[in-house]
């Protein structure tokens, strides 16, 4: 006897949790407004990135073309998997004495695993990361990046 | 009491008595043969183009995601985009396996899903043919589907795919006693196996209602075991593609991949149909007893839309089980068939019995 | 049984029915092999090939620096990125005898609960998705994705955030990093009820999870099964509780235990631990004291000559972490010992006599992630 009511009781017990989980689901089949997905390229006008997201390194330039990188090389020392190369030139100064400035700073995009030990080492905050996620090309040639701008230099600061 | 309007056999009474005015017997027969064939064929792909694009929304939308939204408004032309990719994709021999087996299994299994339709009542007067035996014949002709899988898994020379053929083997000549148990409960209160004729017995009401709690219980057994019975989840052991990868199907590509694609849910419409038709009136309107007003008010819905209204609700609740269930083993799926079902439905058929022999039914 | 699998698959002879789940399968959650011998639907045995992700890692690791090996080991377990991250800084502060802020210990104590909580949510969507449940793993990844906005808040990137250093934290968390947390808490707070009535209280998820796949206490040791998986059948081996580190020995929470040992148990552990999660994450959010986010590090680590040893919990049992240093600036030897490399050889004990359809629940509730397993 014991047998048979823990037959029936398996199976309205199974019936009413089999019950439970189908509530859940058609309560979302009920409520379209709990859709979470993002429509994404429809969105691209309003979708903005969080202001640290690590999307490429840039190098930010100010409105006279002026960068703050010096061509010091700690971010290329620091770079774990050789995403950045720096070359740099001696020109004689002002005051005629040579000195170092950055020809190009070229970055791999290819190669970078944002690990952000660069942005986080240069001690001219040159470096920074840029909101760009779209990074899809056709040839990985265009991967590899120019920091700094054409004709850019090196910000002048007074010193503190 | 019976709705004279929106009747199809007008319609199809003047095709007939215009071939006929053209051409003998023999060649109208066998123009009728050949048109119906053709709709037929045509109703087939769009019917299971729409409902892969409708199993993709509804499950999209339990999901919280939005579902096909590119190609077409609102994605509607996403499974013939599909259907154009599957039908231009190569159809890969594979080696070392039963090549005639191997290319006949889909037709098998297509073919099934089309002659059970050929009996589907879908609207008054809609019905291409309709036997005196129509439950029995729907019966025997959708389980032949299972040849066509057990052929595919035994000819694909593939490992995955045998034991999911085996394993529906196994499954569908089960779970064909409960769908037989619990047709036959409302064979039993109709007294016909006709399927005309069941619908018309439910003219004053649906056996779901008119039946009772057996014609209840009949009628959730009726879901599990057709459930089962075509392959769908929680009960599609036969793919199971986090075991099995694709189960019987998985060498298959292309367009033969997309026949057992298509009857899958072709079988699922059959399924949700004859619930439809046999526990819910059909395409027979929604009317309940003396309430002159409300029944004319639903006789003015056309039978087709009735129809189409409750199979599409029907298919939604099978949809709705596979969306939420996780999947059984495949001796949990015997002892569910075996020790519950099958019980349940010999003892609520003894009670239909009884209840029609005491004339206690409506 | 070892006669018969050298029989089988080393001389050749076999005549079982024998099939390769994987290195492509839906089931084994990335590039891992089983080779099944079956026997109708039953598993005889089971050889489990690894390899196929192998990245050397911990030689890669041998020519950087320290700061520098923080983001590879984000690419071992990368379901509890964080938590790799914090093991190798905890191993070379010990080393250096740095004492970081008390704001960092709680931040990465955070951080490191944030972290199991994704990586549970993913495990959970992920099991029922192997059961056969999909809509399961859109509503984990749903509510998981409230907690990598967190992150890429605070550290700009989702999933493998290199964001603790020797010495404390790359920078400061983001000024919403709290209201975020305590809105996320609310949130899922409100959620689980969901996971249990959708797949905890399901009858069919009982009959494919209780009984299948049992492994005894002793046998949990024996292979060393940490984590959740060896909380199951009994062992208690919470690192967080054994040897606390952080922040762990400021909160309360209990060690979930189960004795059955079976794969609902697992499943059991793994939920409980959720809500620990959640209410070690109440406790702490509001009391983050003030302070510094980072210690005062020279700028090129070197750690002093000898052996040095670190333990944490991740989402999947212990991390232990062994560097052997001669005073330069990158270890001479590293030796990361991952959860999952001793989790994933117990399959064949607990699977063997079961069904395949039980081999997919089964490794599905051991949550293996193979890059781990082959680093």
């Amino acid at each position: 006897m014991n047998s048979i009511s823990k037959y029936f009781k398996d199976m309205f017990g199974g019936i009413s949790s089999l019950w439970a989980g189908m509530r859940v689901t058609g309560k979302y089949f009920v409520s379209p407004r709990a859709i979470v997905t993002q429509q994404y390229p429809e969105n691209r006008a309003t979708l903005k990135m969080e202001e640290r997201f690590k999307g490429e390194i840039i190098m930010p330039h100010d409105e006279n073309n002026l960068h703050a990188c010096t061509g010091c090389g700690i971010c290329e020392m620091n770079c774990p998997n050789g995403s950045i190369e720096i070359i740099t030139n001696r020109v004689p100064n002002a005051e005629g004495k040579m000195e170092r400035i950055i020809d190009k700073h070229i970055y791999h995009l290819s190669m970078c695993t944002f690990c952000g030990l660069c942005v986080k080492t240069c001690p001219s905050d040159a470096l920074a990361f840029g909101q760009k996620f779209e990074h899809a090309v056709f040839d990985r040639s265009k991967l590899t990046k120019v920091l700094n701008q054409p004709g850019s230099s090196l910000r002048k600061e007074a010193k503190k | 009491m019976t709705p004279n309007l929106y009747d199809f056999s007008t319609l199809t009474g003047a095709i007939h008595e215009w071939l006929s005015g053209m051409m003998s017997p023999g060649w109208v027969t066998f123009t009728e043969l050949v048109l119906i064939g053709l709709l037929f064929l045509l109703f087939f792909a769009l019917l299971g183009l729409f409902l892969v694009y409708l199993e993709r929304k509804v499950c999209a939308i339990i999901q919280n995601r939005v579902g096909p939204n590119r190609v077409g408004k609102w994605g509607l032309l996403q499974t013939i985009a599909d259907l154009i990719k599957l039908l231009i994709k190569e159809l890969i021999p594979i080696r070392k396996s039963d090549k005639f087996l191997f290319n006949l299994a889909p037709f098998i299994v297509i073919i099934a899903s089309l002659m059970a339709m050929a009996a589907l009542p879908f609207a008054k007067g809609l019905q291409a043919i309709d036997f005196n035996i129509g439950v029995f014949y729907v019966m025997a002709v959708s389980s032949l589907g299972v040849v066509g899988i057990l052929l595919a898994g035994w000819s694909s020379n593939s490992k995955y795919s045998l034991i999911g053929a085996m394993r529906s083997g196994a499954q569908i000549v089960s779970y064909e006693l409960s769908v037989g148990l619990s047709l036959l409960a409302i064979v039993v209160f109709s007294g016909s196996m006709q399927l005309s004729t069941i619908i018309e017995s439910q003219a004053d009401g649906w056996w779901l209602f008119k039946g009772h709690i057996p014609a209840f219980i009949a009628f959730i057994v009726f879901l599990i075991a057709s459930t089962a019975e075509i392959n769908r989840g929680p009960f599609d052991l036969a793919e199971a593609e986090s075991e099995l990868t694709a189960g019987f199907h998985t060498e298959y590509s292309g367009i033969k991949f997309a026949f057992f694609f298509l009857a899958e849910y072709i079988n699922m419409f059959i399924v949700a149909a004859i619930a439809a038709t046999v526990f819910l009136g059909g395409w027979m309107p929604l009317h309940i007893g003396n309430w002159e007003g409300f029944n004319q008010v639903m006789d003015f819905i056309p039978s087709i839309v009735w129809f189409f209204v409750k199979t599409f609700f029907i298919i939604y609740v099978i949809m709705w089980f596979k969306w939420t269930f996780p999947r059984l083993r495949i001796d949990q799926l015997l002892t569910l068939e075996w020790k519950y079902l099958l019980p349940v439905s010999l003892v609520n058929i003894v009670l239909i019995a009884f209840l029609v022999l005491m004339g206690w039914h409506f | 049984m070892t006669e018969e699998i050298i029989k089988d698959v080393i001389i050749g002879e076999s005549e079982d029915y024998i099939i390769n789940v994987g290195p492509q399968h839906p089931s084994t959650h990335g590039v891992l092999r089983f080779e099944v011998c079956l026997q109708g639907e039953t598993v005889k045995y089971l050889i489990p090939h690894i390899g196929y992700i192998h990245r050397g890692i911990e030689k890669m690791c041998e020519a950087i620096t320290y700061p520098q090996i923080i983001h590879l080991t984000d690419r071992m377990d990368y379901l509890s990125a964080h938590i790799n991250n914090e093991a190798v800084c905890l191993c070379v502060e010990n080393a250096l005898q740095v004492e970081v802020p008390e704001r960092v210990k709680y931040i990465r104590t955070i951080l490191a609960e944030l972290n199991r909580l994704a990586s549970h949510q993913l495990w959970w969507s992920a099991f029922g998705m192997d059961l056969g449940a999909l809509t399961t793993f859109f509503y984990g990844l749903r509510d998981r994705e409230k907690i990598l906005d967190i992150f890429e808040e605070s550290f700009g990137s989702r999933l493998l955030h290199s964001f603790v250093m020797p010495g404390g934290l790359m920078h400061d968390v983001h000024p919403n990093f709290q209201k975020g947390i305590k809105e996320f808490i609310k949130y899922f707070r409100k959620k689980l009820p969901e996971y249990d009535q959708l797949l905890t209280g399901n009858v069919i998820f009982h009959q494919r999870a209780k009984g299948i796949g049992l492994m005894s206490k002793e046998t949990a040791i024996a292979y060393g099964v940490t984590g959740p998986s060896g909380r199951g059948s009994g062992w208690s081996c919470d690192i967080r509780k054994i040897a606390p580190y952080s922040a762990y020995d400021k909160v309360q929470f209990n060690e979930c235990l189960e004795t059955e040992g079976d794969t609902f148990a697992r499943y059991q552990v793994r939920m409980r631990e959720m809500h620990e999660s959640l209410s070690i994450l109440e406790q702490l959010v509001d009391n983050i004291p003030e302070g510094d986010y980072t210690a005062k590090m020279k700028p090129i680590i070197k750690l002093p000559a000898g052996e040095f040893f670190q333990r944490v919990e991740t989402a999947r049992g212990e991390l232990a972490v062994y560097i052997v240093s001669d005073g330069n600036k990158s270890p001479y030897r590293i030796k990361f010992r991952t959860p999952n490399f001793s989790n994933l050889f117990v399959m064949n004990t607990i699977t063997s006599g079961y069904k395949i359809a039980d081999l997919v629940a089964v490794s599905g509730s051991l949550d293996l992630v193979i890059p781990d397993i082959d680093r």
